[in-house]
């Protein structure tokens, strides 16, 4: 608290980020411990969050006051402009305190207080039980066993503790690996698939250089191929580009020389690394921020960018990795350089396409907890949950959902799920307001007893899961629909408008199909609940003519309205989609929410000789 | 001329089809006047494929020994490929083809030939006639009148023998503005705005040349349209520069001196080959599935469709806006008006009148602003982005019209009566079809073939219950109000219905769409249940002689059968 100087400014102006002609809502800004809040005058609420905040700038001072622009984590961008210069500086610093944090205990997570006893939060981190997750998958089994070697992190810091590998493996065998394994990550099993008996494994790069070698990691990756009986030879995937690879021999690193290793083929899939998708997401978020964007601006701009290249390139590592295991039921090791990052992404989308386990709601989360915070993605690094190294940032975790928001387009009746649950976890692997999400590697999240100080996300994501149902899914629909086998020719991949730009409603479809599908199998379900109980009327009626009885029971068929209440820890949050809202209102014929009502204001200026409407907003030139 | 003559092959056994999307298939070739035929033998019916030669766009020929391929391009962007035996068969095969798609005489094309296989309920050439229309307007002011000026295409050739125009200017005063306007293209009135009263009317270009004619009796027929005071706006679809390099052709724009009450607006919508290139680019880059990221985004880049589709869209919101939102009367053209300017024109139409949303509102409007407003369609579609004659007149205007009422029914996809599929079937007809429709450039033409007695109209055919049942929205509802669509490029897409139809596999799309018309059916079947045995209970109770509350038995309405829907309400238990 002690950052916050001024806690409420009035007369500020939210300018709309797309307008030529500065439109804006003018209100009153106020600043919390945890929230900056903007209030329009006509009672609208703008929550941020301190955590989403990823920058805060501060623009020359104009006539109307000074600009201060927000970026946010979770792509809503704010532009505020404050009558007082230095009602704005003291914004403006405080909100530089807040946005970074230096302790993890200084995070929302630590503060929030959902009201939920100890018990209900003890269950809610028990909720994902990865040991039950791969006994789903078949093991421990004949040919892989849980081992202990890392019990106390003494092997691997950043792997989790419970990890399998093969029976054949023994204790020498993994120590001897991890030594020859960037950060001791050495091979272990992060999917089994149970008919095909093939695996995919994951590690880091080997300490190879340009020529060493390490009989226990040969010996470990021989027992990962022996340990799948209906393939000899196995697949190792790098997922960095060839070039980057080589170099990092140079520095002791490298990657697996099949001289060395018997039975391995190995294969570059080309992804970048985190620095490249950083500032490819970058140029993509300056080129879809333009005001007055052109068409051909914006296509060359998302190609500039590469971001598209970037998720066809995950997305295709990722079929090559299938198509490993389906068709050829060879096993795959899967590494990059540290295997936190690339090998997370190919990992899990892999599994996901292998097994519909993960289309599910509930397997969703068990794959985002087993590949991605178990396995040591650093997501406080990564998403900057504490003020750090700005290099170590990178959206590699967007990219994940960015690929999974593509397949949904190609199968939009294979997944449980639907779009508002990626953006949902978009949100708050962001706002640190849940513990999952916090550190970046299971040994740091116990020493900071997450499990005791802070609670997960699931229970609450599962409570409203009414919100992210699919309405189309159905899980047996085709047999096919087991292994999802996605066209990725390029023109299947699209720009994610509903994530850039989730806040920038007027880009949206006015209505959507969705909402009103959702709603109504929604209703589909009441409607046969009611078809029940009149029928159950109608026969009692028929049996038993008791006038009272039935009264009673007429009370007990129309049950309180289902009330979709958010639960009080999204309260603060802004819907992301606003799921519900007003289905059937056509927001673009409002005209408050439509930018061409600004034409009339330029109408009654000055005489144009020449008007030109662009990116909906009408601007002239005399 | 005898068909017959064309085929000197008119038959090859065991030919191989390779269509796109599925496995290739031997079968017997067949070639008729209008069609070629392709059946193979594995089984009975079903596997038939009938192209009509109209359809066909390009086609090539390769022999590898003896085996000839054939690969036909059509006009609906679809490409098959047929290897027959035999080099002889198949390079009489591929002459046939070609002259046989590119025939020279109109009244030797299919819609002359073809007997419809349905029965006739109610004739698609009368359905729109322009008399019904200005009923309509009549019943809601008496400003305008129905000029039979034109009844024989004497004062422009390609207008309809009536057309709407202000009561206060006589047949004498049009005769005079229509040597003032390019091929005497008049203004006439587009489209009334009911909400406000504003008018739109299209016309072509002055013909003001370099020395700044002036005509009164135009700046009279379009003043005529504005309420006393009041300003309106001159929407010229060419650019300041284009339209001002027009003069020295004779052409020109509305001098600020002459129409002091106009404000005029300069747009810049392409036309001709410039459109043409750009379709022909798309369709290359879409159907190239090799490109890898970077070069399918810079060639869609490259192509300018969605530029094009951008600028169309936002003159068009522009118009709209100017009668909507400033309550000024607008005219619209380019330089022939009978391209850009009807794309405007019938866009605006689309976003201003809840309408136009309609099936049968929607064909209203491709007669009135296409067919009768004299779009050539013959000359602009006679080939399509395969074609490797390229003539000048060639332009997917029609295409880019649909293009851009498919980008708004993507952004209100509850507004529309009908689906992408009706956009896809008009896109398709357009182009060839076995109906009298699209022929001809202009009335006038059209009236010369004796269309409507020689063919059927799409319209016979289109209208009839079980054919609109394929063409309709299930999540229709209709909505009164102005649609203001995005016209951000980040809110555009390309039109994969059309684009990718051939490239990519719909399998998964198509079964979803399905699921989500399941769902609506069986929404409705529910609601019909429920109602039913509420009324049941109700009898029982009335039977019962008890006191029941109405209450009960009040009808269920589905909840997007309202206004707007508050979730938190149950619709079931509102009552």
């Amino acid at each position: 608290m002690e950052h916050i100087r001024t806690t409420k400014v009035e007369q500020v102006k939210l300018l709309d980020r797309f307008s030529t002609s500065n439109k804006s809502l003018t209100g009153t800004l106020y600043l919390t411990a945890t929230h900056l809040l903007f209030i329009d005058s006509s009672r609208r609420e703008t929550w941020i969050l301190h955590h989403h905040i990823a920058a805060v700038e501060k623009l020359p001072l104009t006539t109307s006051g000074c600009p201060l622009v927000i970026q946010c984590k979770n792509f809503r961008i704010v532009h505020f402009v404050v009558p007082r210069e230095r009602d704005c500086h003291d914004v403006y610093n405080s909100l530089l305190q807040l946005s970074r944090t230096a302790k993890y205990e200084e995070l929302y997570a630590f503060s929030y207080n959902p009201k939920q006893n100890e018990s209900e939060q003890v269950k809610g981190w028990q909720l994902i039980d990865l040991a039950e997750e791969y006994k789903r998958m078949g093991v421990p089994n004949d040919y892989w066993q849980l081992s202990d070697a890392n019990r106390d992190y003494k092997i691997c810091e950043t792997y989790p503790r419970d990890l399998y590998v093969p029976r054949t493996a023994s204790k020498p065998i993994i120590v001897g690996s991890s030594k020859f394994r960037s950060k001791g990550r050495f091979p272990v099993l992060s999917y089994y698939h149970k008919d095909k008996k093939a695996a995919i494994c994951r590690c880091s790069q080997p300490l190879s250089g340009f020529s060493a070698r390490c009989l226990e990691d040969e010996h470990m990756l021989q027992a990962i191929s022996k340990a799948n009986p209906s393939n000899r030879y196995m697949y190792v995937m790098d997922t960095r580009p060839k070039l980057n690879a080589m170099a990092n021999r140079a520095a002791g690193k490298g990657y697996e020389n099949e001289d060395n290793y018997s039975n391995i083929r190995f294969q570059f899939v080309g992804i970048e690394n985190i620095h490249v998708m950083r500032s490819s997401l970058q140029k993509l978020l300056e080129v879809s921020g333009t005001k007055g964007l052109s068409v051909n601006d914006f296509l060359s701009g998302l190609e500039s960018s590469g971001w598209l290249r970037h998720i066809k390139a995950v997305l295709d590592a990722a079929v090559f990795l299938v198509k490993a295991i389906a068709v050829e039921s060879a096993s795959v090791l899967v590494h990059c350089s540290d295997g936190w990052d690339r090998t997370s992404q190919v990992c899990s989308l892999g599994a996901l396409l292998l097994d519909s386990y993960y289309r599910t709601i509930k397997g969703f989360m068990v794959l985002i907890e087993k590949d991605w915070i178990s396995f040591g993605h650093k997501f406080s690094d990564r998403c900057c949950q504490l003020d750090g190294d700005p290099k170590e940032i990178s959206p590699v975790f967007t990219q994940f959902l960015e690929s999974v928001w593509n397949l949904m387009e190609q199968f939009p009746q294979a997944f449980e799920y639907n779009e508002a649950f990626l953006l949902q976890i978009h949100e708050h692997v962001h706002s640190c307001q849940f513990g999952n999400f916090l550190g970046n590697c299971q040994k740091e999240r116990e020493e900071l007893k997450l499990k005791e100080k802070t609670y997960s996300l699931w229970p609450f994501l599962l409570d409203e899961q009414k919100k992210y149902q699919n309405p189309l899914y159905s899980p047996d629909f085709s047999p096919e629909l087991t292994l999802l086998e996605p066209n990725t020719v390029s023109f299947n991949f699209k720009f994610w408008r509903n994530m850039y730009h989730q806040f920038d409603r007027s880009m949206h479809p006015r209505q959507s199909v969705y909402d009103l599908i959702m709603n109504m199998s929604e209703q589909n379900k009441q409607l046969e609940k009611d078809i029940k109980e009149l029928e159950a009327k109608i026969k009692q009626k028929n049996g038993q003519p008791d006038a009272v009885l039935l009264k009673e029971h007429q009370q007990s068929a129309h049950p309180a309205p289902v009330a979709l209440k958010t639960p009080p820890c999204f309260k603060k949050e802004q819907p992301l989609i606003p799921v519900n809202d007003a289905v059937r209102t056509i927001e673009g014929s409002n005209t408050a929410d439509n930018r061409y009502s600004e034409f009339m204001e330029e109408f009654s200026k000055a005489e144009p000789a020449v008007v030109s409407l662009e990116y909906g907003v009408a601007r002239m030139t005399c | 001329m005898e068909f017959a003559e064309l085929i000197k092959t008119p038959r090859a056994d065991n030919a191989v089809l390779h269509g796109p999307r599925c496995p290739a298939v031997r079968g017997t070739l067949c070639l008729t006047g209008h069609h070629l035929i392709f059946s193979s033998r594995r089984k009975e019916g079903g596997e038939e494929l009938w192209l009509l030669h109209a359809n066909i766009d390009c086609v090539e020929k390769r022999f590898v020994g003896s085996l000839g391929t054939i690969v036909i391009k059509c006009k609906d962007l679809r490409i098959i490929q047929l290897d027959i035996p035999g080099m002889e068969e198949c390079l009489n095969i591929a002459s046939s083809i070609e002259a046989l798609s590119t025939l020279d005489s109109i009244t030797l094309m299919y819609p002359f030939f073809y007997r419809p296989m349905f029965e006739v309920v109610e004739d698609g050439w009368r359905s729109y006639l322009p008399e019904q229309e200005f009923e309509l307007l009549s019943s809601v002011t008496d400003e305008w009148r129905l000029s039979c000026a034109n009844k024989d295409f004497s004062v422009c050739p390609t207008y309809p023998p009536v057309v709407i125009v202000p009561k206060c200017i006589d047949d004498e005063a049009l005769r005079k503005v229509a040597l003032f306007r390019y091929g005497g293209r008049f203004p006439v009135l587009s489209y009334y705005h009911k909400k406000n009263g504003m008018v739109m009317m299209r016309s072509s270009q002055p013909l003001t040349g370099t020395n700044g004619r002036r005509c009164k009796e135009d700046e009279k027929l379009i003043n005529a349209t504005l309420r006393p005071g009041k300003r309106g706006y001159i929407i010229d679809t060419r650019s300041l520069n284009v339209a001002q390099q027009a003069r020295a052709k004779g052409g020109g724009f509305e001098q600020e001196v002459y129409y002091p009450q106009w404000r005029r607006i300069h747009k810049c919508i392409e036309r001709f080959n410039i459109l043409q290139e750009s379709l022909i680019k798309l369709v290359e880059a879409c159907n190239d599935q090799s490109h890898n990221m970077d070069r399918w985004l810079s060639k869609l880049e490259a192509s300018n469709w969605l530029t094009h589709i951008k600028e169309i869209l936002t003159a068009a919101c522009l118009a709209a806006q100017c009668i909507d939102r400033e309550g000024a009367s607008v005219l619209v053209h380019g330089s022939d008006g009978t391209d850009s300017t009807l794309q405007v024109t019938s866009l605006a139409q689309i976003i201003l009148d809840p309408r136009c949303r309609t099936i049968r509102g929607f064909e209203a409007l491709v007669v009135r602003e296409w067919l009768q407003a004299g779009h050539p369609f013959q000359l602009r579609c006679a080939q399509s982005a395969y074609s490797n004659t390229k003539q000048k007149w060639e332009a997917p205007v029609f295409l880019l019209f649909l293009d851009c009422v498919w980008q708004i029914l993507r952004q209100f996809p509850c507004s529309f009566e009908f689906n992408e599929q009706f956009l896809i079937m008009l896109f398709e007809h357009a182009y060839a079809s076995q109906f009298g429709t699209f022929l001809g450039n202009n009335e006038n033409e059209r009236s010369k073939l004796k269309l409507t007695q020689k063919t059927m109209s799409l319209w016979s055919w289109v209208n009839r219950s079980e054919e609109l049942a394929r063409f309709k929205n299930p999540l229709f509802e209709a909505n009164s109000l102005v649609i203001w669509p995005s016209v951000a490029p980040q809110s555009l897409q390309l039109w994969e219905g059309v684009f990718l139809r051939w490239n990519r596999p719909s399998k998964f799309l198509d079964e979803a769409q399905e699921e989500v018309l399941n769902i609506i059916n069986y929404n409705r079947e529910l609601q019909a249940k429920v109602n039913a045995l509420r009324r049941q209970l109700a009898e029982l109770e009335t039977d019962d002689r008890m006191q029941e509350n109405l209450t009960d038995s009040t009808p269920v309405r589905a909840p997007w059968l309202r206004g707007s829907v508050d979730l938190n309400e149950n619709p079931l238990v509102s009552s």
